[in-house]
């Protein structure tokens, strides 16, 4: 049985407990594309979902090294978006996590904050823009819902991004004492 | 003092991660390996595991082996990989050494 989900997740650890849940009711995600997630109704729990921002788009060979890689771990890979993978692994084979110590972990929420900082500046920049002509047009209702748009970007980025920058600052500060 | 001083201390998963390379090992022959001489208490992460072995390549302390089966990539440890595991390993007895002398008798819970 099929079952098909429209849904925008910004924060990707909310989006991977989701697919987490669905799993354990017996919906494994098999398919993704642009916010249509295509589930499977399979035996409940069978998978673990983790999703992962690579350095590379997928079809880059060293994305593709890392993805055959990850596949020789009985790890496999369901879907791709952008440079987000979304990875499966049975739960049979014990606890999945990709990352197992501090290091690995914060370059990888680095790289994380990085996309966010970068979007959400970029929609910065362009709401002010925008902004600006709206008070130097005379008819500047387009621009002005342009401008909102630009605007409510940034309003549901920037806590995420918030959010990460703290976590690093918190992980970099755990690294001083711990070689985990 | 040998060679590979310069390069400690090592992370618990680097120092697994080259033990297990003194045999040949794939992917998943080193995570099998590391989980079984910690006991469990080390699990390595895919991605932390190939993140190690990209930079221990770059740093010569591991090479690929010459692929029988080309799919699998089967890595092994260098010289200098050696050198870096030896001063590893006597860096963690002067702590020890030291860790003892300061405490003398007293036991140490396990």
């Amino acid at each position: 049985m099929i079952l098909k989900k429209r849904k925008i997740f910004f924060n990707h650890e909310k989006e991977e407990r989701w697919l987490n849940e669905m799993a354990a009711k017996g919906y494994h995600l098999v398919h993704y594309s642009w916010g249509k997630y295509t589930f499977e109704k399979g035996t409940p729990g069978e998978y673990i979902y983790r999703l992962e921002l690579l350095d590379e788009l997928p079809s880059h060979p060293e994305s593709k090294d890392y993805i055959q890689f990850m596949e020789e771990q009985g790890v496999q890979c369901v879907a791709t978006s952008l440079r987000w993978v979304f990875f499966r692994k049975k739960a049979k084979d014990g606890p999945f996590e990709i990352y197992s110590d501090h290091a690995s972990r914060l370059k990888h929420y680095q790289k994380i904050a990085g996309l966010l900082g970068l979007v959400c500046g970029i929609n910065l920049l362009l709401a002010l823009v925008n902004f600006n002509s709206v008070i130097h047009l005379s008819d500047s209702t387009f621009v002005l819902y342009v401008s909102l748009v630009n605007w409510l970007a940034v309003i549901l980025l920037a806590p995420l991004f918030i959010s990460y920058w703290r976590r690093i600052n918190r992980l970099k500060k755990e690294m001083e004492l711990y070689h985990k | 003092m040998s060679k590979g001083y310069e390069h400690v201390p090592l992370t618990e998963a680097a120092y697994y991660i080259l033990l297990a390379l003194y045999t040949p090992r794939h992917g998943y022959g080193i995570m099998q390996f590391v989980r079984e001489i910690s006991q469990g208490r080390v699990q390595l992460g895919p991605g932390t595991l190939y993140g190690a072995l990209k930079t221990m390549q770059e740093k010569g302390w591991i090479t690929l082996n010459e692929a029988k089966d080309s799919r699998k990539k089967e890595y092994r440890l260098t010289p200098l990989g050696k050198e870096v595991v030896m001063a590893e390993m006597e860096r963690l007895e002067e702590l020890l050494k030291h860790g003892r002398a300061v405490l003398g008798g007293e036991k140490v819970d396990s």
